[in-house]
């Protein structure tokens, strides 16, 4: 029963058996944790003056405190959850338009429909990202997380959209692709039937890239004082470090200790990536 | 090879003209009243109001109707006419951004292109040495997962305060009066130096991850394989799957020299760099529209001429691109 069903789905097996999935997740799923359970933990909250100023990590402030006694460990977890959830929406749809267009525009491969959404795509590639992050956001008064996102994923997506294109353009004319297309059916069920469902690992590891460069991307904005106008994040945290020259005071706690999580979580990521990456392409497995 | 170009200019002449065009509208769809804003701001300096009323016609015309409005704002582009900066005035916006830019390229032009040469060299040392792989493959991964100015902070930390060896605030001392003479060269290039070490850092992993990933595809690729059969050397083999691995890592090189400008915007800001990215976060937050407009306006253009430039060297780095083109394959 269960050998049959790892037959079925050998990607799976070999994914969920690579050492450098199995560390990546882990360690994501920490981060994860932390951020979940993290306000748990910690009886402030994080705009609260927790105890005295400029106190090195102990038992009591895992983290230490910032110049004006507030928790550094509650700033961080609350700000994680901000972030992360940023990064994962942004992720998200950044991957969905990136998908569209491409499955689309490789479909439709050398027709004129294909070279406007290439020419659309390549519009977006050259417009400087950060310097329109920063224009688009600096003129919208009052951000949420949902328009955060939507910023953040409207620069993010063209990559997705080339990569899947030239993926696509390599199977449209496989064999079962022509067949179905013999057949009669329509465009939408061959794309979800043949291409896509054939894709589905790719698109997964494209959205794990997405959301590791969303959080990058995220996390960047916040820190120059663009993030969501209201709640705390972890860009924020560290910009206070930056503003309140936390790095000169030696608060290394301050100044290190958020980006460090964040880094580390990212970091995972792209270990759970590469070991896909090994358990999905056969001719990697050997390495 | 005509029509590829044909192609190209028109994707970057409907990039400029939608680029103009946000430019265009986004001071129109701002929230409240910038002019009064500008005004109120002015009223208390002498003959600033006028000045700025000036401005506002100039650059506005917000009598006219708005396609009118719209001609006349790609005219003074044409005539390199941004206005007059209002956090610094009355200096015209382009001289600040001229100012400002020659800090971008020489912190930033060094940075990418070490971190390009040795990132490749040492990604494709870890594509063929196992033991290497296994210890550099993590700090790589971990380097192009660190947020710039985090990593610059960790730099600044250790390097600046911890060890006390180079300043970690400003282009040069407070005291020294820029100019060209050995003292304040010395005293700038003190400053420098940990900008630089984290832009160059946080740029090495990726390029290093590009060039593994694509040595070690060349590697197993048919024709690597074929050469060993004829028993070739090893260091044959490496040499012509560098080749071919390098080639999308020039692209990468390229576009990322596109997007020097103000690209260092975070780490400026860690160490109160005064480069572009600098001066566009203050524009911002001092609502200075006309300084945000020409700065906006010099990084698309800087980008775009970049791009081109990009796609004519690639037709003779690549021999296949510029046979494909000519319709010879």
């Amino acid at each position: 029963m269960t050998s049959e069903f790892w037959k079925e789905h050998e990607n799976l097996y070999y994914a969920l058996t690579n050492k450098k999935v199995i560390f990546g997740l882990v360690v994501f799923s920490l981060v994860i944790m932390l951020a979940i359970f993290g306000p748990l933990l910690t009886p402030y909250d994080y705009e609260e003056y927790a105890g005295d100023p400029y106190l090195a990590p102990s038992a009591k402030h895992f983290f230490g405190t910032t110049i004006m006694g507030k928790d550094v460990f509650t700033r961080t977890v609350y700000g994680l959850r901000s972030t992360i959830l940023v990064g994962f929406i942004a992720g998200t749809i950044a991957t969905l338009i990136g998908c569209i267009i491409g499955f689309l525009a490789g479909y439709f491969g050398g027709t004129l429909f294909d070279e406007l959404l290439m020419m659309f795509t390549n519009i977006f590639v050259v417009i400087p990202q950060l310097a329109l992050l920063i224009v688009i956001s600096a003129f919208l008064k009052a951000r949420g997380i949902v328009v955060m996102s939507v910023i953040v994923a409207a620069t993010a997506w063209p990559w997705t959209a080339r990569a899947v294109r030239s993926q696509t353009l390599s199977l449209k004319n496989q064999e079962y692709v022509n067949l179905s297309r013999i057949s009669g059916l329509g465009v939408m069920r061959i794309l979800k039937d043949d291409i896509a469902s054939n894709m589905f690992s790719y698109v997964f590891m494209v959205f794990i890239q997405q959301f590791n460069g969303t959080m990058l991307a995220t996390v960047q904005l916040e820190f120059l004082g663009l993030g969501p106008t209201r709640g705390i994040s972890l860009g924020l945290v560290m910009q206070d470090a930056v503003n309140w020259n936390a790095i000169q005071l030696g608060m290394w706690w301050w100044s290190i200790i958020p980006g460090l999580i964040l880094t580390i979580m990212i970091t995972a990521l792209y270990f759970v990536n590469t070991g896909l990456d090994a358990a999905f392409n056969p001719r990697l497995r050997e390495m | 090879m005509g029509r590829y170009f044909g192609k190209k200019i028109i994707v970057y002449l409907i990039t400029f003209i939608i680029a103009v065009t946000i430019n265009f509208v986004i001071p129109r769809m701002m929230p409240g009243d910038p002019i009064q804003i500008l005004l109120s701001r002015f009223s208390g300096m002498e003959g600033g109001r006028e000045i700025i009323e000036k401005q506002l016609t100039l650059l506005f015309s917000l009598d006219d109707p708005l396609i009118v409005q719209y001609f006349k704002f790609w005219k003074s582009i044409f005539t390199g006419d941004f206005g007059i900066s209002i956090m610094q005035f009355p200096t015209p916006v382009i001289d600040i951004i001229k100012k400002a830019i020659i800090y971008d390229l020489i912190l930033l032009i060094p940075s990418i292109i070490l971190s390009w040469i040795v990132g490749n060299k040492l990604g494709a040392f870890s594509g063929v040495n196992k033991k290497a792989d296994n210890v550099l493959m993590p700090i790589f991964y971990f380097l192009s997962s660190s947020p710039y100015f985090w990593l610059a902070g960790v730099v600044a930390f250790f390097l600046g305060v911890k060890l006390g060896w180079f300043p970690i605030s400003g282009a040069y001392s407070a005291t020294m009066n820029p100019g060209f003479n050995l003292k304040f060269i010395f005293d700038y290039l003190k400053h420098w130096v940990l900008p630089f070490l984290s832009m160059f850092l946080v740029e090495l992993g990726g390029w290093a991850i590009g060039m593994r990933n694509m040595i070690i595809y060349e590697r197993s690729s048919n024709y690597s394989k074929y050469m060993e059969a004829l028993g070739a050397s090893d260091k044959c083999i490496r040499r012509y799957g560098f080749r071919n691995g390098v080639l999308p890592q020039v692209t990468g090189l390229a576009l990322r020299l596109a997007g020097i400008i103000g690209g260092a915007i975070t780490v400026e800001t860690v160490f109160n760099y005064p480069g572009l990215g600098r001066v566009m976060l203050n524009a911002v937050f001092n609502q200075d529209y006309f300084l945000l407009q020409g700065i906006f306006l010099a990084i698309v253009t800087m980008t775009l001429v970049a791009n081109f430039v990009v796609d004519i060297i690639y037709m003779f780095i690549d021999p296949r691109v510029r046979l494909s083109f000519s319709g010879e394959v």
